[in-house]
């Protein structure tokens, strides 16, 4: 009786400082980052000398930052646009077909997102190499090779997140369709491909934040004069420790949010992940 | 328009039979109800005159064409959904106007007919609305708007009401009854709920475990069904376990003797007697006459309103009698569990039907 009339209050009190401890946990990094590119002092201490702006002047100055920043955009947008058709193509074929071997295939194509980066990354590098000798062209360090090792990214992505729709998918309007005289391919173009549309732009941002922040798998793909920009801030930091770092990420971190609010106006993300 | 004609349809999927030699006419203008528990074979064979499953024999004919292996799109049906099936994405007007474009009509005859359909369903004010803006029988009336614009020679129902709450139930139900009359439409709704069939359909179509069990007008399954699964599902019944004793009447299970008419007792001994509760009158005075021994001890009584609902102990079997509630003061109304009471019935109105 007595838990039934104190309980409520005192869990109401436990639940909200959990999530508030969960939020705190996930924001600290973050905002510690934003904080800490805008002090003075080289070496990071606490309380702030003063406030200043030169570490962005400073990352402005940095032309492999720049580069680098080019270079992940460049990588991240077409390896998106290479990897979700291709991932939603898949997510058909193993909602939809009657092929054998799903589980297998399905597998597979999540494999990519099991294998740790810099394992993945290494297999790739010694594949370049063997084929490079066989193409006798460079692979390694260029954008294609980039982009086809990213495209490894994001094809788990999308495969994932259009499953999810379709399996939420209510197939009774394709049949309603299908019923009004459309044919197979009307009712894909005209109601299957609307309806997925969520699953499809989630899948897009995330395949591009996952290309974009990628550190491990890219590690040994780049060379000189083609490097992307987390491997460009992983260089810088092996000579320097300044809070130069903390301006770029910040840079990133706004970027990131842009683009997940961008994405929210079409597609509320709450109801696709 | 025109009539649909199914014969011998089956379907099976693998060593299971869903639908098993259906023989249905649905004929020009005529509402047909396919009645059944879940897994009958409705749903089945509704989804096989649409062209969504493809029968293992048997064939579709729609207005004289044979239809049986032509896929959805080719065969001139209207279905409505259980779920609606509207398109999320498309505007109510744009969601009508979809078999229209299917079928090239030009645009301001399309813009003309999608409005005057959604006269048809009085949600021409709401044409511009998303469906997810829409109650659930609003969205209801788009999607048979959306039917009924191509003027399908079919009409389709698959259990259209049963996702709307019990008020919006009966208007929707009397709304598709009316648009179904006044447009002449040949329909076949499918449906799990035996009042809906009654009020809606001409015919009803009886299935159970794949088979049709029988056809006929509400009246027709009602007063005359050809066996006890019918006669329990359509309506209640009392379905007693017996055999057939000649003019004496009919000897149940539990020893008590019923009087019923003695014409044409099922072949072989075991056989199932089928009385209709409201037709068994029941008296607080127990009159030995009308029962011979007076052995009929009430066992619950059960206050429904404009009903009351008693379940009498007839030496040995139980019977479930149903009578309007008498008015207050009326000795009946005073009856308690335990009471005797007296039973009679015309024997004319106790059905003998084969054992299942």
């Amino acid at each position: 009786m007595t838990s039934a009339t104190t309980l409520p209050w005192v869990r109401r009190a436990l639940f909200r400082a959990s999530v508030a401890f969960a939020f705190l946990l996930m924001l600290a990094p973050v905002v510690t980052v934003v904080a800490i590119s805008f002090f003075r002092q080289e070496i990071v201490s606490f309380p702030p000398e003063a406030l200043t702006l030169r570490w962005y002047i400073n990352a402005w100055d940095q032309q492999e930052f720049a580069r680098g920043f080019v270079t992940s955009l460049e990588v991240a947008a077409l390896a998106t646009l290479i990897g979700v058709p291709l991932g939603t193509a898949a997510a058909l074929a193993l909602q939809r077909s009657r092929i054998r071997g799903k589980e297998a295939l399905n597998a597979l194509l999540l494999g990519p997102l099991a294998v740790p980066g810099v394992v993945a990354g290494t297999a790739l590098y010694m594949f370049y190499l063997r084929a490079e000798f066989w193409l006798d062209r460079d692979i390694t360090a260029t954008l294609e090779g980039l982009v086809a090792a990213h495209v490894l990214l994001t094809i788990p992505w999308s495969v994932r997140l259009v499953s999810a729709s379709l399996a939420g998918l209510d197939r009774s309007a394709e049949e309603a369709a299908a019923n009004l005289g459309a044919r197979p391919l009307t009712v894909f173009r005209r109601v299957t491909l609307p309806m997925l549309r969520p699953g499809i732009v989630a899948a897009a941002m995330f395949s591009f934040i996952q290309s974009f922040e990628n550190l491990e798998l890219t590690l040994l793909l780049v060379g000189p004069g083609r490097t992307t920009l987390p491997v460009a801030m992983l260089s810088y930091l092996e000579f320097r420790m300044d809070p130069t770092l903390s301006a770029v990420a910040t840079v990133q971190i706004i970027l990131v949010a842009a683009l997940m609010l961008l994405t929210d106006r079409f597609v509320k993300l709450s109801r696709v992940v | 328009m025109g009539d649909l004609v199914l014969q011998a349809l089956t379907k099976r999927y693998g060593g299971t039979t869903a639908v098993e030699g259906v023989d249905l006419e649905v004929r020009q203008g005529e509402m047909v109800a396919l009645l059944g528990p879940s897994g009958c074979g409705k749903t089945t064979t509704l989804r096989m005159v649409a062209g969504f499953i493809t029968p293992s024999a048997g064939s579709v004919r729609i207005a004289g064409q044979d239809v049986t292996r032509k896929p959805p799109y080719a065969r001139d049906t209207g279905m409505v959904f259980q779920s609606y099936a509207l398109f999320p994405h498309m505007t109510v007007a744009q969601n009508v106007a979809f078999g229209l474009e299917m079928r090239r009509v030009g645009r301001a005859e399309r813009e003309s007919r999608v409005m005057e359909a959604l006269r048809l369903v009085r949600l021409d004010h709401l044409a511009e609305r998303l469906p997810g803006q829409l109650s659930g029988g609003q969205q209801q009336r788009v999607a048979l708007a959306r039917a009924l614009v191509v003027n399908p020679a079919v009409f389709l129902l698959d259990e259209p009401l049963s996702n709307l709450d019990a008020k919006l139930r009966g208007e929707v139900r009397m709304e598709i009854r009316s648009l179904q009359q006044r447009l002449g439409l040949t329909t076949l709704i499918v449906t799990h709920d035996q009042e809906e069939a009654l009020t809606m359909a001409d015919r009803l179509v009886v299935m159970e475990r794949g088979r049709v069990r029988q056809v006929g007008t509400a009246e027709e399954l009602y007063e005359r069904p050809r066996d006890p699964f019918v006669a329990g599902f359509v309506g209640r019944c009392n379905l007693i376990e017996g055999v057939p004793e000649g003019a004496a009447g009919f000897r149940a299970k539990g020893g008590a003797l019923l009087p019923c008419a003695p014409e044409a007792p099922p072949a072989g001994t075991g056989a199932v007697l089928a009385l209709r509760p409201e037709r068994i009158a029941l008296s607080a005075a127990p009159s030995t006459a009308s029962l011979g021994e007076g052995t009929a001890r009430l066992e619950a009584v059960t206050y429904l309103g404009a009903q009351t609902e008693y379940v009498v102990d007839y030496a040995g079997t139980p019977l479930v009698v149903i009578r309007a509630t008498p008015p207050v003061g009326d000795p009946l109304r005073r009856l308690a569990p335990g009471d005797a009471v007296a039973l009679s019935w015309d024997p004319a109105a106790a059905r003998m039907l084969p054992a299942q």
